[in-house]
């Protein structure tokens, strides 16, 4: 672990620092050099089209996806050096994705124990405790015993999302994990990623949510055919745009949310 | 009439199938034994084999290619062939411990060794029908890859997998006939003794029915292992 060299405040590396990332699948590039500085307990919300790169860049901060080019660094630990040991640094780093992805043969309480107790070697009793406790926070003890299948989406959105907490995370990456809910779904898991914001944890999140970014972003960021295009507050980023793809972007969005609203 | 009475008199004459029930069943306790360990064996080496061909990585390749290798082999000979390998070929090597074994463990490594490439070929469909995202969520979540097998792929996998599973077993279970090319002292080859020293064919039928009768089961909790699961699909498609 690397407490000592994680300097917070001004002057030192940030908590989360990307320089140069670039990535590639095949001959498309998906990232064209981002640079990205977070703060610790920070929220910082990737807005922008589909195929902007937004999923890719989280996935690479989590090396499901390999970074050809640039420079990553989580907490003082620099992932892109080669020598990094991945599995040690994932304990460190939770992702949930736009599908949930629970272990549709195992309970929910299996699926929040199973990396503590396998990765971490937490005891059994004792990390069924910490995911009952997790569970009860969120509304979803009686739940513990059921298999995903038998949980709504919103639902098995909240486990998966208590299944990333239960190890402990400094880090959260949340890729689009509103995208395949039902509207009226859609607010539970919100309020639980806002109290988990409030508590301060880091977190990244590529979001379709418009209202949710400008509500609990403390930077806002618009991601174009693998750029950062432009970054800012979200009052600044929602309210006076500088770049027209920006902007674009936005008055589409509201259109869309506008349609919806309509119908 | 004549030929009616022929064909009964040496096909199923009650008479000679009670007579013959005993030398037959005395084979067939040594095919059961058989089918019996070389399942076990299938099950786990099979597995085994499915999870080297799938292991990612340059380092891993030799691996790889040797578990390919042995699947086109396997897969690719008849099984009678095998059998003469094993059979005539180990004990002919003179290699100690090899070539001393008994007849009925060769019989039993020669099953194993021909299904396995089949069951890991079955067990293989069953990892890769596993969506990437459950590998990739139990990744993500600091499990190392054998981690991320061992409790999230394979467990999934060979739920799917049991009904092909099954019926590869079907087969498995009436090629234990095939030994008897090596001198086992099974069903079919007692059938056979019993048939040429009677004058009639009577024997092969008891053997048969040995057969049919332990694949009947089998055959019906595949079914049903199927239609469990149909039903669950089709009530998470509700």
């Amino acid at each position: 672990m690397t407490e000592a060299g994680s300097p917070n405040g001004s002057g030192g590396p940030a908590f989360v620092h990307v320089r140069g990332v670039s990535k590639w699948f095949g001959s498309l590039q998906v990232l064209k050099g981002i640079d990205l500085d977070i703060p610790e307990h920070n929220v910082v919300c990737l807005i922008g089209a589909s195929g902007s790169g937004k999923s890719t860049l989280l996935r690479c901060l989590n090396l499901l996806e390999r970074v050809e080019e640039g420079e990553i660094v989580v907490d003082g630990q620099p992932l892109t050096d080669g020598k990094v040991d991945v599995n040690a640094l994932r304990k460190k780093i939770g992702i949930v994705f736009q599908a949930y992805n629970l272990f549709p043969h195992m309970t929910v309480l299996q699926n929040v124990t199973l990396a503590p107790r396998k990765a971490l070697g937490v005891q059994r009793d004792r990390s069924e405790e910490y995911a009952r406790a997790l569970l009860r926070r969120i509304g979803l003890e009686e739940k513990a015993d059921e298999y995903p299948d038998r949980l709504s989406g919103g639902q098995q959105q909240r486990v998966a999302i208590v299944r990333a907490l239960a190890m402990g995370p400094k880090l959260m990456l949340l890729d689009e994990i509103t995208s395949a809910l039902d509207p009226q779904l859609v607010s539970d898991v919100l309020s639980l990623v806002r109290e988990l914001a409030e508590s301060g944890m880091t977190m990244i999140v590529a979001t379709h949510e418009m209202g949710f970014a400008r509500e609990v972003a403390d930077k806002v960021c618009f991601l174009d055919a693998g750029r950062i295009l432009e970054e800012g507050a979200p009052a600044q980023i929602f309210s006076n745009p500088r770049e027209p793809r920006t902007r674009e972007f936005l008055s589409r969005v509201l259109e869309a949310e506008k349609a919806e609203g309509l119908g | 009439m004549h030929a009616l009475h022929q064909v009964l008199h040496q096909f199923f004459n009650p008479h000679t199938f009670t007579l013959a029930m005993p030398d037959v069943w005395a084979g067939f306790q040594i095919n059961l034994k058989i089918m019996v360990i070389a399942e076990a064996l299938v099950l786990v080496l099979a597995l085994a084999l499915a999870i080297v061909r799938g292991l990612p990585g340059p380092a891993a390749k030799p691996l790889r290619v040797l578990a390919i290798a042995y699947t086109d082999f396997f897969r690719g000979t008849p099984i009678i062939i095998v059998a003469f390998f094993i059979g005539f070929g180990l004990p002919g090597l003179q290699l100690g411990f090899i070539s001393n074994l008994s007849i009925i463990t060769y019989g039993v490594i020669v099953l194993t060794l021909v299904y396995t490439a089949y069951v890991g070929e079955v067990y293989r469909a069953g990892i890769e029908s596993v969506h990437a995202s459950q590998r990739a969520a139990a990744r993500s979540l600091g499990l190392t890859y054998m981690q991320a097998m061992r409790y999230v792929v394979v467990p999934q996998a060979v739920r799917r997998v049991i009904p092909p599973l099954l019926n590869d077993f079907i087969g498995l279970q009436k090629d234990t006939a095939l030994v008897s090319v090596i001198g086992v002292a099974e069903a079919a080859a007692l059938a056979q003794q019993f048939s040429t020293k009677n004058g009639d064919f009577v024997s092969y039928l008891v053997a048969a029915c040995f057969f049919i009768l332990i694949t009947i089961p089998l055959a019906r909790f595949t079914d049903h292992l199927v239609a469990q699961r149909e039903a669950r699909e089709r009530a998470q498609a509700f």
